[in-house]
């Protein structure tokens, strides 16, 4: 292989990678603090994608105000799914949560196939974004620098949230001990929509960023990446941020440039992440960078 | 002298977590027959070391011996098999189970029937279920719960829940049982019939008893001999008497406690 | 003795009544009820497999779609003749031994079940260790690397092209005998110590290890012959539909299992069959908001995907309002419906 072909598979590798991290964010902080897998979050990722569609085609937005609207439109629908089914399971085994995730799931994306359609949508893309620029002897797609550059810079505000403000330092006491942090007089759920609200952000920026990348949305988009982000998530540790973004990024260069390597096992690429999954769990189930949940009796 | 044999021993058993030190070097050994207890104030190591000896921690440092042999390590299920039993501090029934199949659980460990032999309706096995199901109504009526066999665990009163668990630990057929805070939440006149309770399996059963214990009439009353922990070391060993007039230990906490409850 | 005899002679009676209910149905139903019916069978014998694992032992696995595909395959590929499987293997010849395989079709249904149980068996292995979750992603995990190697090993499994025409031996007499013989099984091993030892395990894991129970082995067991039956029940559902492919065994299949085994109450096996034949007959009954409705002179076009939004919003509100389902954990015993007659109405 060229230094150019895999300088290109490379930015390939990281553009996706960067969408499976801002994926990965909303997953490790729901589970960090509910224990929760939250499989909607995939569609929400779906929902981004699908509000700038309808944003522009509909109500003629810029591409730019459209992006805000969307985002927006998500976190709230994000919000809703907790408020809906999950706070009234807060105190019921944790598999009813799970459950209801998983209905939840299936309620969003067949409510998308019959109101959006299964048809596939072409999304309009800004020109600036796709237009091939060469660079020495590689063909780039400017979105390949966008893309990376965006998910550092929300990672970054992510972290600032979380690290410097006091509804961050809220989720991670949240997250190592719900009662205590409910005792010390914090408004729990409101904590919680909170980091809904981040998450689906994040995950409605991958989706809006994926569709401009991989111009064919449909109802169930969300469901593989939505999968593999999660996969990502547990690789890196659950319940850390950092984890969740170094998890995504080891899986999207791992798809890309070992199909780019071995051509042969293409048709396997789907399994890549499952199998990262279950080496990770059997290894070190905690992750990369996570932490040990200990039992007590 | 009488040579008593001793059957549980631990040498110089540790448990650490990270940086805490939960029990630090403790040295028991406990004569077969005996009822004895573990006391110390909370968050001393007590269940730690209940821990420890039935293989949900393995020991950070040090060795566990039963009857001889080392357990050091073993994990809960073949501890059990070995002839140790236990109950909670917080009572963990089956709750979703009847009364009767909690206690036919604990018979499985001496079971001999295989697990796939239902299906073939192979006689040995039906023969040795319905035997099961009567030891484990003998067992009920011993501890006084048979009327309620057909109840679901988690219906009983908080007293009896702590019965059933016993009954439940006496179904392994162990030699040596330890009881976590038996008496907790008792009122005075059940704590009496408790510590009578105690002293019949022990003799019923052929048991030695090791119990923890807050309750510091239970524990002068029916103990043979104390060992007192603080901040996971032992800090006193000896019978009643001894442990009463310890200047340690009734620093540590037995001075007001005792006061109150003499 | 006397109730043992009585609920023998009174289950006979039941199975007999069934045989001749579907003599009847075999001449008096149109096609389209009968494979309802059939359906409701094969869907009650999943649900049991996945309430063993997951309402019995506790332990929430989310691949059953991938052991009904491995026994649905075995079995195609053990039904159909060497002819038929030259003529179908398009993408790719058929490798030996598998074009030559055959086998008549208990066989075929038995070596499905076997084979899915044998790989319950080598993913229950490193995978058990789990819990709660993290086991529901693993398994789900293998269920999609199991259909993804099942769409790449072309010589063997056709690829993504599937399977057509696989003969349908499957018929009211083998699903519903497979279906008794499943019931069968469970009741006598829910009923036995064993079962009992499994309750504990999904009731309180710590306790009962220290009680005596390696807990480890029979969460192995348990989840094996849950595996076991999910993959007869592929097996089944493969002769019934003739046709299979990779993309049928999705997330989506699991899914749909799960909700007849919660709707119809975990831990309760009267539960599992209830729950198929409400489920089924729903999900059937539902198509009709996707096909087109012609009133008089309108046609009110059909809405594709409501069926799936109704389904999941009745999964939500089980969860949320009645999360034990129909049953819960109990069951309909004749015990239980004689005393409930004898006291008038009265049991508690």
């Amino acid at each position: 292989m060229s230094l150019n072909m895999f300088i290109q598979h490379l930015f390939n590798a990281i553009t996706l990678g960067s969408l499976y991290g801002l994926i990965a964010i909303g997953y490790t902080m729901v589970y960090g603090i509910l224990r929760l897998i939250n499989f909607a979050h995939g569609d929400i990722f779906m929902l981004g994608a699908y509000f700038v569609f309808f944003s522009v085609t509909l109500t003629k937005l810029p591409w730019g105000i459209a992006v805000i609207v969307a985002v927006i439109l998500s976190t709230f629908c994000g919000i809703l799914v907790d408020r809906v089914a999950y706070r009234p399971l807060r105190n019921a085994p944790r598999i009813s949560a799970l459950i209801s995730a998983i209905g939840v799931s299936f309620f969003i994306e067949n409510l998308g196939l019959v109101i959006f359609t299964g048809l596939p949508r072409p999304v309009a893309r800004p020109d600036w974004l796709v237009r091939v620029i060469k660079v020495g002897g590689v063909r780039i797609l400017p979105l390949a620098i966008v893309v990376p550059l965006v998910t550092f810079l929300l990672v970054i505000g992510l972290l600032w949230v979380v690290y410097k403000t006091k509804p961050g330092l809220a989720m991670r006491a949240i997250s190592k001990d719900i009662e205590t942090t409910r005792l010390m007089g914090v408004s729990v759920d409101k904590v919680i929509a909170i980091t809904f609200a981040l998450g689906s952000a994040l995950a409605a920026a991958s989706g809006i960023m994926w569709a401009l990348r991989y111009p064919q949305i449909n109802p169930f988009m969300g469901v593989i990446p939505g999968f593999k982000a999660f996969i990502a998530a547990v690789f890196g540790g659950i319940g850390s941020i950092q984890g969740a973004v170094t998890g995504g990024m080891i899986l999207g260069i791992i798809e890309i440039m070992v199909v780019a390597f071995f051509p042969a096992l293409s048709g396997y690429r789907d399994a890549f992440a499952f199998i990262l999954l279950i080496v990770i769990l059997l290894i070190k189930p905690t992750g990369l960078m996570g932490e040990k949940l200990e039992d007590k009796i | 002298m009488n040579q008593v044999k001793t059957v549980l021993e631990t040498k110089e058993i540790t448990m650490r977590f990270g940086g805490l030190t939960a029990v630090n070097s403790l040295n028991m050994a406990v004569p077969q027959g005996s009822i004895v207890g573990l006391i110390g104030p909370n968050g001393a190591g007590k269940t730690t070391v209940f821990n420890m000896i039935t293989g949900f921690y393995t020991p950070t440092e040090g060795s566990v011996f039963f009857n001889g042999n080392e357990i050091t390590g073993l994990p809960p299920y073949k501890v059990c098999e070995t002839g140790i039993a236990r109950t909670f501090q917080n009572i963990r029934l089956f709750t979703n189970e009847t009364v009767l199949q909690n206690v036919m659980i604990g018979c499985h460990v001496r079971q001999k029937s295989k697990w796939w032999m239902a299906p073939f309706l192979i006689p040995s096995m039906i023969r040795e279920e319905k035997e099961i199901r009567e030891k484990s109504m003998k067992l009920l009526e011993s501890v006084a719960l048979a009327q309620h066999a057909d109840e679901l665990s988690s219906s009983l009163p908080y007293g009896a829940q702590r019965r059933l668990e016993i009954a439940r630990a006496l179904a392994t057929e162990p030699s040596f049982l330890l009881l976590d805070e038996p008496a907790a939440g008792m009122n005075p006149l059940e704590t009496v019939e408790l510590m009578a309770f105690i002293r019949r399996i022990r003799d019923e059963f052929n048991l030695t008893i090791l119990l923890i214990e807050h309750d510091m009439k239970v524990v002068m009353g029916i103990c043979e001999y104390i060992w007192v922990l603080d901040y996971g070391k032992l800090i006193a060993e000896g019978d009643p008497e001894a442990i009463q007039s310890n200047p340690r230990v009734i620093e540590a906490y037995l001075g007001e406690e005792y006061a109150k409850n003499a | 003795m006397d109730k043992k005899k009585r609920n023998f002679i009174l289950n006979l009676c039941g199975i007999g009544l069934l045989a001749l209910f579907m003599y009847w149905a075999q001449g008096n139903l149109d096609g389209y009820k009968i494979q309802v019916i059939n359906l409701v069978a094969v869907n009650a014998i999943l649900a049991l497999s996945l309430n063993l694992i997951y309402g019995f032992t506790g332990m929430f696995s989310l691949g059953h779609a991938g052991f009904m595909a491995i026994g649905a395959y075995v079995c195609a590929i053990l039904i159909l003749s060497p002819a038929q499987k030259q003529a179908l293997w398009i993408l790719e010849p058929i490798v030996w031994p598998f074009s030559v395989m055959s086998a008549p079709f208990l066989v075929a249904v038995l070596a499905g079940g076997l084979v899915a149980g044998f790989f319950g068996l080598l993913i229950a292995l490193p995978v058990l260790r789990l819990g709660g979750d993290y086991l529901g992603i693993a398994t789900l995990g293998f269920a999609e690397i199991i259909r993804v190697v099942l769409t790449n090993i072309t010589p063997i499994t056709n690829g993504a092209l599937g399977i057509k025409g696989i003969p349908s031996y499957s018929n009211l007499w083998w699903n519903y005998g497979w279906l008794l013989f499943t019931l069968y099984v469970m009741v006598k091993f829910i009923n036995s110590n064993f079962g009992n030892v499994l309750k504990a395990i999904r009731d309180d894991e710590i306790a009962a290890k220290n009680m005596g129970i390696n807990t480890f082995k029979y969460r192995v067991i348990s989840f094996t012959i849950g595996s076991f039956f999910a993959g007869i029940g592929g097996a089944l559902m493969g002769s019934l539909i003739t046709t299979i492919d990779p993309k049928m065994f999705i997330f989506l299949l699991t899914f749909n299992i799960l909700m007849i085994t919660v709707a119809g109450g975990l831990g309760s096996i009267t539960g599992s069959v209830l729950g198929s034949i409400i489920i089924t007959i729903l999900l059937e009954w539902l198509r009709f908001v996707e096909n087109p409705l012609t009133i008089g002179s309108f046609e009110i076009p059909g809405i594709p995907g409501m069926r799936m939004v109704i389904f999941s919003l009745a999964l939500i509100f089980i969860i949320l309002f009645r999360r034990e389902g129909i049953m819960g954990m109990r069951e309909l015993t004749w015990d239980g419906l004689f005393a409930r007659f004898s006291k008038g109405g009265k049991t508690e």
